[in-house]
Order: C-alpha cells, then sequence, then structure tokens
C-alpha cells in the first residue's frame, strides 16, 4: 500500500518526538504530554463526530478510564467482596474472576504496570461503550449529546459518594513499571514520556487506516443520509455503534495516560465542563484529519497555560475569543486552514 | 418466464386511507414494467412496501420464493431489491466517487448478500465501471451538492445500481429533468440495466417514457391496480384514460 501523507506525518512527529523529547525544556515537555492526552480524547470525538454526532459527555470514558487504569486492584477487590456476599456459586465465581487476573498480571508484570494499567482501561471503556451503545445509537443530535452527558454525570455522582476513592479529592498514583521492569525517577519519567507518545501515535495511525476502510467511510455517508446507508444495506446502528466503541475506549486511554502523566485522578474528569473542553478543542480543531485533535490540543493548551499565566483573571475570555474567531472564519475548524492552502497550492 | 417478485393480497391503510388494496402481482425476470397512476394511487406505497420502508397491514411479498414481508429496508436490499429516489437521496459533501464508493464499499464488505459472486475487480474499478455506464466520470470529484438536477438523478440511480440489484425500483426517475434530457437520461439508465441483467420496476408520470420503455404496465388507481398488461393495451383502456391518463370522455 501506497503511504498517504497522514502516515508520513505521523511516523515524523513519533520520531522527532522520541529523539528531542529528552532535550526539552521541562515546561514544554508537560505541555506536549497534556496536549497528546488530550489529544487522543478529541481523535475519539473526531470518530463519533464523523458520523455527525457530538457528545458532550465524554469526560464519562476519561474518567473512567484513569479510574479503571489507577484503581483496577482496589475495583477488582470491591467486585470479588460484592461477590461473597452473593448466595450463587456461579455469581461468586464470576465476581473473583476480575481479582483472580489482576493478581496474575501483578505476579507477572509487577504491581502498577503501565501496560497493565492501560489495558485495564481499554478493557472497561470498550465494554462500558459497548453496553451503552446500544441505548445511545438510537439518539441523534441533542438527545445524543445529553444522554451523554447525562451518563457522564453520573458517573461523577458516584465517584463524589465514593469515599474508598477518595470521594472529591480523588486519589494519587504511581505507576511502577513497564511490561514488567521495574522504574522508578527519571527512568519511569521517560517511560511515561515514551508510551504517552507511542500510544496516541500508533492510536492516531490505526484510526487514520480505519477512516478509509469501507466501514470507517459509512461515517460521513452517515452524517449525511442514514436513509440511503440502510438502503445500500449497510447498518447505521452497527456502525455508530462501533464507532462510539472506538471513539470510548480513544477517552479511556486519553485518561488513563493522564493520569499516569499527573499522578493524581479525582471525579472532575467526568465532570461536564472537561466534557466540554474536549467539545471545544475539538471544534478548535476540525474533523479533517487524525493529526487536527493533537494539533488543537496543542493550542489550546499553549493558550490556555500563557493566557492562565499572564491574565490570571480572564483566561477563560482568551479561549473564548479564541473559539469566536475560529466558528466565525474557518467554520471548518482551524485543519481547514491546511485544506484550503493544498487546494490552492493544487 | 420466471416470476421474480410477487405481491399477494396487499393491503395498506393509514387510518381511513386506503393507500393499497388486495394488489397481486407478478413480476417476470428480466421484464421491465411500468407502474402509472394519479397522485396518491398507491405507486410508491407499492414500492415503499415492496423494499420494506412500509409494512402491508395484511398480504405478502414474496421475491425468489421466499416471503420478505417482515424484512428491513437494509435486508431487502442485500437480497438484492435496490431502489432510487423521487429526490435524489445522496450523501450530499461527499463526491460522485466517494458516493458510489460508500455502496461498493457495502457490497465488497461481505457479510449477508444473496448473490455471493463478487463484483468484478477492486472496489476502485468497480466504482469506474459505474461512472462509465451511467457517464458520470466527467463529475467524478464534483460534490454532490454542487451537481445540476439531471446528474443529481443518475447518480441516485447509479448508487442503487451500485449495490449488485436484482430488481431495480425507480421513483420517477425523470421528474425534475427537463424534456430534453429525459429521453437520454432513460436511455442511459436501461443500458446501465441491460448490462447487469437487473429486472425493473418504474413509477413515472411521463407517458411517453411508460411507452417507450416498458414491456408491461401496472396502472393504479385509489390502491387497486386497475389495468395490468402491454402498455398500448393498457393506455387504450377507458379507466386509465378516465383516472390516469387524465383524458376526459368529452374529447370524444
Amino acid at each position: 500500500m501506497k503511504l498517504d501523507r497522514t502516515t508520513v506525518i505521523i511516523a515524523a512527529v513519533t520520531i522527532v518526538l522520541l529523539v528531542a523529547g529528552p532535550l526539552l525544556p521541562a515546561w514544554m515537555m508537560s505541555l506536549i504530554k497534556i496536549s497528546l492526552c488530550y489529544g487522543i480524547v478529541v481523535l475519539g470525538m473526531l470518530v463519533l463526530m464523523r458520523t455527525g454526532l457530538v457528545s458532550f459527555g465524554h469526560g464519562l470514558y476519561y474518567c473512567l478510564g484513569a479510574y479503571a487504569a489507577a484503581a483496577h486492584d482496589k475495583l477488582a477487590n470491591a467486585l470479588a467482596e460484592l461477590g461473597e456476599a452473593s448466595s450463587s456459586l456461579a455469581v461468586r465465581n464470576v465476581m473473583q474472576l476480575p481479582k483472580m487476573l489482576v493478581d496474575a498480571l501483578t505476579g507477572v508484570f509487577g504491581p502498577y504496570d503501565i501496560a497493565v494499567m492501560l489495558g485495564f482501561s481499554v478493557v472497561v471503556t470498550g465494554l462500558t461503550a459497548w453496553i451503552l451503545g446500544f441505548l445511545l445509537r438510537k439518539y441523534r443530535e441533542i438527545f445524543f449529546a445529553m444522554l451523554s452527558l447525562a451518563f457522564s454525570m453520573i458517573l461523577y455522582g458516584s465517584l463524589v459518594k465514593s469515599s474508598a476513592l477518595g470521594s472529591t479529592d480523588g486519589f494519587n498514583i504511581a505507576a511502577k513499571g513497564l511490561f514488567g521492569a521495574t522504574l522508578a525517577d527519571n527512568s519511569l519519567r521517560q517511560a511515561i514520556f515514551v508510551t504517552i507518545v507511542v500510544v496516541t501515535m500508533l492510536s492516531a495511525l490505526l484510526i487514520n487506516f480505519y477512516l478509509r476502510t469501507h466501514r470507517g467511510r459509512l461515517a460521513e455517508a452517515i452524517r449525511d443520509n442514514e436513509l440511503r446507508v440502510e438502503y445500500m444495506g449497510a447498518s447505521v446502528r452497527r456502525t455508530i455503534h462501533i464507532n462510539y466503541i472506538i471513539s470510548a475506549v480513544l477517552a479511556g486511554l486519553g485518561g488513563a495516560l493522564m493520569a499516569i502523566n499527573i499522578g493524581h485522578i479525582d471525579p472532575e474528569m467526568a465532570y461536564w465542563t472537561t466534557s466540554g473542553e474536549f467539545v471545544f478543542i475539538a471544534i478548535l480543531a476540525g474533523t479533517g484529519s487524525v493529526l487536527a485533535p493533537f494539533l488543537g490540543a496543542l493550542i489550546f493548551e499553549t493558550i490556555r497555560s500563557f493566557a492562565y499565566e499572564y491574565s490570571p483573571n480572564t483566561w477563560q475570555m482568551a479561549l473564548g475569543i479564541t473559539m469566536l474567531l475560529v466558528i466565525l472564519f474557518l467554520p471548518g475548524g482551524l485543519w481547514s486552514l491546511f485544506q484550503k492552502m493544498r487546494r490552492k497550492a493544487a | 418466464m420466471a416470476i421474480v417478485l410477487e405481491a399477494r393480497g396487499l393491503n395498506k391503510t393509514f387510518g381511513a386511507v386506503t393507500a393499497a388494496s388486495n394488489i397481486d402481482v407478478a413480476i417476470e425476470k428480466d421484464s421491465v414494467v411500468g407502474l402509472i397512476g394519479s397522485n396518491g394511487a398507491g405507486k410508491t406505497t407499492f414500492i415503499n412496501m415492496v423494499t420494506g420502508y412500509l409494512k402491508p397491514t395484511s398480504g405478502s411479498i414474496i421475491f425468489d420464493g421466499r416471503d420478505i414481508t417482515p424484512l428491513s429496508p437494509r435486508l431487502i436490499t442485500r437480497l438484492g431489491i435496490c431502489r432510487s429516489f423521487q429526490i435524489p437521496q445522496l450523501f450530499a459533501s461527499l463526491t460522485v466517487y466517494e458516493n458510489l464508493m460508500t455502496g461498493v464499499g457495502v457490497v465488497f464488505s461481505g457479510g449477508g448478500w444473496s448473490d455471493s459472486t463478487p463484483l468484478e475487480g477492486t472496489p476502485e474499478q468497480a466504482v469506474d465501471t459505474m461512472l462509465e455506464r451511467f457517464g458520470l466520470t466527467t463529475y467524478r470529484d464534483k460534490k454532490a451538492n454542487v451537481l445540476p438536477e439531471g446528474v443529481r438523478k443518475l447518480l441516485d440511480i447509479a448508487m442503487a445500481m451500485a449495490v449488485k440489484p436484482r430488481i431495480l425500483l425507480l421513483d420517477e426517475p425523470t421528474s425534475g429533468v427537463s424534456a430534453d434530457e429525459k429521453f437520454g437520461l432513460m436511455d442511459v439508465v436501461m443500458e446501465a440495466v441491460r448490462a447487469q441483467g437487473v429486472t425493473v420496476l418504474f413509477v413515472e408520470h411521463d407517458m411517453e417514457i411508460v411507452s417507450r420503455y416498458t414491456q408491461r404496465i401496472l396502472a393504479f388507481y385509489e390502491g387497486r391496480v386497475i389495468a395490468d398488461g402491454e402498455p398500448a393495451k393498457v393506455l387504450e383502456d377507458p379507466e386509465v384514460r378516465k383516472y390516469v391518463t387524465g383524458e376526459s370522455h368529452a374529447a370524444h
């Protein structure tokens, strides 16, 4: 297969980041890491937005992914305890399974291995999205957006009430290794950086490929005309469901990576303002390319950090003005600027 | 000749309105059948029932010996009954090529198509064949929302033909098309139909088109089929002249 431009750019960005990353000043490293974590969540939004659906509750998976990664042992124990209360042997055994899995993985990789944490994030967000998807795939437009929001607020509410998980304060976490190698301090920081770069760029690559498959292309057709898609023999609901799950897993990975990166999680990750930021970045960036979310996230984070530093009381205004300008002059998002330039050059 | 599609005792009522009343029709393979009737006579309702968009109040639809009445439009499409629309149903923000590729892609993804023989060549070649067959090559990279109406109609039909139909249902293929374009459009469509070996049912108001391209006409009135036969005979039928073609008795 011929390499397309996007694949080449992703490969180049990955190499540049991996080589130059360690040489960058700490504040810039931090900015890049946070942008990549946000970028992968917004990449998930993009997969969904291609079908014409905007979720106002993607914080649900962002937060769930983070908690699944950070508290997988606590959650598995809680499930096992819950199972003990049941009189049915089958239920008791099934509820033990996550704990057995966690124990087995801890035995092999050691506690809080980054790969294991990400794995749990993928499984938990994927399963949750698969279940919720059966309901959500029936809804469109504002109803889809609001129902997504409702689910994210249910998670927020539950976490706030869970004292075992730190309630509103959340809790600190520390990754301890990668693929079984125990890491600390500098080597751990390096490993986290490499993981973030590799996971996000690999996801971008896979999504870039997916969007070009027959199934992936259906998304835009669905956005334009659902009736016709059905009359071409394709299932609108199944396609939306698949894209929804992909979208959720990406958001979950973003949350898990952010948790590992920052070392702290709290229910705020599921709060509607967090979801709002993802929508903001998605609209700022546009859905033209899998690279757009990362560019959007980088610009968003840059504006936020600088505006916050220079005008701590009015930094939201800077974001507001940026959004206003984008909607007025670039309704297709920042990415449409590149598309326009390319069309002019051609 | 072999019967490919059969409607048995189809009834459809919307409240007090009867849109289909005891329709019994058998369609032979490889025939071209015209459906005529004034507005509200039940032609489009018939097409909507055959494609699964509307469920009949009673009666059944048999395709290739199989009862397809309870199936969804998607499954019926996959069995080989495809349709075009009176108002073209396109993917407005996609190019002509992408519009066709969407359908071709669904076929190439496989899974549950009754006709398991794949389209020839690669998906790209299949799309190119359709572009050529429908004279759309010059519009290949144009977005669907900027196309002139005649081209939109052609694309709409080409999209139905892209998903391997065995029966093609056309809902007023020449409506919205100028008088000097309509025969050209129908020639292109009929040529493509012959190339793919498809049975055609089409709803049409233009009697010139109907008598020129069909071997058989079904005339609808108030949900009933009031005449069924060769075009010349049906168009001469007094009931058809009274209720469908609109020639009053005073003219005689």
